[in-house]
């Protein structure tokens, strides 16, 4: 900076950060507020009115929605198609995208246009749908998993990303006798962590935020993940959480507590991983750009 | 013994001297590992596509998909002429526009905002805390929305009364369907659209701006002529793709906002093709309105990039 910044300049500083800070509490604070109600007592949340920090701490909703089976059966549902389903996707993804970023596989073009076709027409719900059925998975924890299984999206960034990787390193692993199947596994594959961490984390949090796929496919509601519940609770507000009809009137916390509490159970998991993963998103999303 | 000659030379030249069929065979492993993924296109992408066909039928499902009996464009007929047609072809473009209006520009306007901040900590903070929301599912942010906007205790009802005003039954209106619908989106999304517009900014030449300086153009003048015209094609990109899924704004918060008493502006073609498929079984006739959808959108998507090209951008395919 050889120059002085003008007065005009420094306003325009100001103002700027004004606005930015402005906006970041704007997109925090419903948020901050759902957390600090789930843990105010029903007084202090009709007192008060707007919470950012409780003065009487209650843990009666997490307690409340703890006591019931059907909470931590959800969880446990959304844990595992979110662990299994992401390395499934992983794996899938990667394991196509390779051949197709390698320059003397044949085909490869016809196999491009193919996947991203997909990405601008589809059959729709219903053809899918009766698919799904057809090969028997519903009700079945596998109709979360598989018909998801590559995003065409990621898997083109994936190749694009492979497709940077100097053409050296495959010349030499042939060259000491690797077939391809090992260059993958042994030196592509531990080359691309950084990527496939980013893309573990989208695939991760689809999986966790899966709601529309289980409403289709999944009608045993001991099956439900999360999100269904979590839908069933605050939005359908179908009279709190029971799988125990009895409901112990006098325990029972206040019911918009405990709607906040299952906001923080269903979305905490999912934020907690985030910090350790954002220096990669930019990096990531801009793999390969949107270009295939 | 041909492969193993081969390994020994540069892979492009022997690509290029091979056989096909020597290439295949000396390339198995590589088909090998494309086939997993091909199946999975081939049979949960292209299988749905032949799929399609039910909509000129009279699917039943203990008939099969084969034998249920052919009916040409009866569905479409049926579908045109109803009276939801209209209803919903409305609904659906008027979210979609309320969508490009209000939301779009937003991330850039934001991403041009942080870009011009030189204080690094203040910068990094709020691209923390804007990243945020676009984890979280739409059954949580309706579920956010539901808790601020109830009648029974509801923040914003609350605060409306305090000040001397009355309730509004915000979630089942239909005058305030579409602006909650918008604003939730620009809570959710517009930190992460950001992202996209803030590497495009990072590749600009520094010495642009140095040069502009020297010029005497002011920050806002800078702004105008080096920073835009630098991201230009990406904003173009990004609204041909909006254009081309104008059609499908956002399925799932919308599925998850609709209720009896605001069905009326909030239904769109999606919500439509599950309450007629899924809830009434009615196969046929809603994959005929999906299909109606789809292919609208895949003009939209074609003639966009057209167009994009025609303006000398580079388009996305």
């Amino acid at each position: 900076m050889p120059l002085k910044p003008s007065w005009g300049s420094r306003a325009f500083d100001s103002v700027n950060i004004a606005l930015l800070v402005a906006f970041a509490l704007l997109t925090v604070i419903p948020f901050i507020y759902v957390i600090a109600g789930s843990f105010a007592t029903q007084k202090e949340l009709l007192q008060r009115g707007f919470i950012l920090f409780p003065t009487e701490f209650s843990l009666d909703a997490y307690k409340y929605i703890f006591s019931t089976q059907t909470l931590v059966r959800s969880l446990l549902v959304t844990i595992y198609i979110t662990v299994t389903g992401t390395l499934i996707n992983i794996f899938f993804t990667c394991l196509m995208a390779y051949p197709l970023a390698r320059k003397d596989m044949d085909f490869r073009k016809p196999i491009l246009m193919l996947v991203v076709f997909t990405m601008l027409f589809s059959g729709g719900m219903i053809p899918t749908f009766l698919v799904v059925k057809q090969l028997g998975m519903i009700n079945s924890y596998w109709s979360l998993l598989i018909p998801s299984a590559i995003s065409a999206f990621n898997l083109i960034i994936m190749r694009n990303f492979f497709q940077q990787l100097p053409d050296g390193l495959e010349e030499s692993a042939k060259i000491d006798g690797c077939n391809d199947l090992g260059i993958f596994f042994r030196i592509v594959l531990p080359l691309s962590m950084p990527a496939i961490a980013t893309f573990s984390l989208f695939y991760a949090v689809g999986h966790w935020n899966t709601y529309f796929n289980a409403v289709l496919y999944i009608n045993d509601n001991t099956k439900w993940p999360i999100q269904v519940l979590l839908r069933q609770i605050v939005i359908l507000a179908s009279g709190g959480i029971g799988d125990s009809t009895a409901m112990d009137a006098e325990f029972a916390p206040p019911e918009q507590s405990v709607k906040m509490a299952v906001i923080v159970i269903s979305t905490l998991p999912i934020l907690l991983v985030y910090p350790f993963l954002q220096k990669h998103f930019a990096k990531g999303v801009l793999l390969g750009s949107v270009k295939g | 013994m041909q492969t193993s000659l081969n390994a020994r030379v540069p892979a492009s030249s022997s690509a290029r001297s091979a056989t096909l069929m020597g290439r295949l065979v000396r390339n198995r492993w590589l088909y090998f590992m494309v086939l997993p993924g091909l199946l999975y296109f081939l049979i949960f992408k292209y299988w749905p596509m032949y799929g399609i066909f039910i909509a000129f039928k009279d699917y039943q499902p203990f008939l099969g998909f084969w034998d249920s009996p052919f009916v040409g464009l009866k569905h479409f007929d049926r579908f045109f002429s109803d009276s939801n047609f209209l209803v919903l072809f409305r609904n659906t473009l008027i979210l979609a526009a309320y969508n490009i209006l209000f939301f779009f520009p937003l991330p850039i306007v934001i991403a041009l905002m942080l870009n011009e901040l030189r204080q690094e900590f203040v910068k990094r903070t709020v691209q923390t805390l804007v990243y945020v929301p676009h984890f979280m599912s739409w059954v949580v942010v309706v579920g956010i929305a539901y808790i601020f906007l109830t009648t029974e205790g509801g923040i914003v009802n609350e605060m409306l009364v305090r000040f001397g005003g009355e309730k509004i039954n915000f979630l089942v209106s239909n005058e305030w369907f579409r602006t909650i619908i918008t604003a939730e989106v620009i809570w959710k999304e517009t930190g992460w659209g950001t992202i996209i517009f803030l590497a495009a900014l990072a590749g600009v030449d520094p010495q642009l701006y140095e040069a502009a300086r020297m010029d005497g153009a002011n920050r806002l003048r800078q702004l105008w002529h080096i920073t835009l015209p630098a991201i230009r094609s990406t904003i173009v990109i990004l609204l041909i793709l909006r254009l081309g899924h104008f059609l499908d704004t956002g399925f799932e918060q919308i599925f998850l906002m609709l209720n009896a008493m605001n069905r009326e502006v909030g239904e769109v073609f999606d919500t439509y093709v599950y309450s007629v498929g899924i809830s009434q079984g009615q196969y046929s006739f809603s994959t005929a309105v999906g299909l109606f959808k789809s292919v609208i959108g895949l003009i939209l998507v074609v003639v966009s990039n057209y167009l994009a090209k025609k303006f000398g951008e580079e388009g996305i395919y």
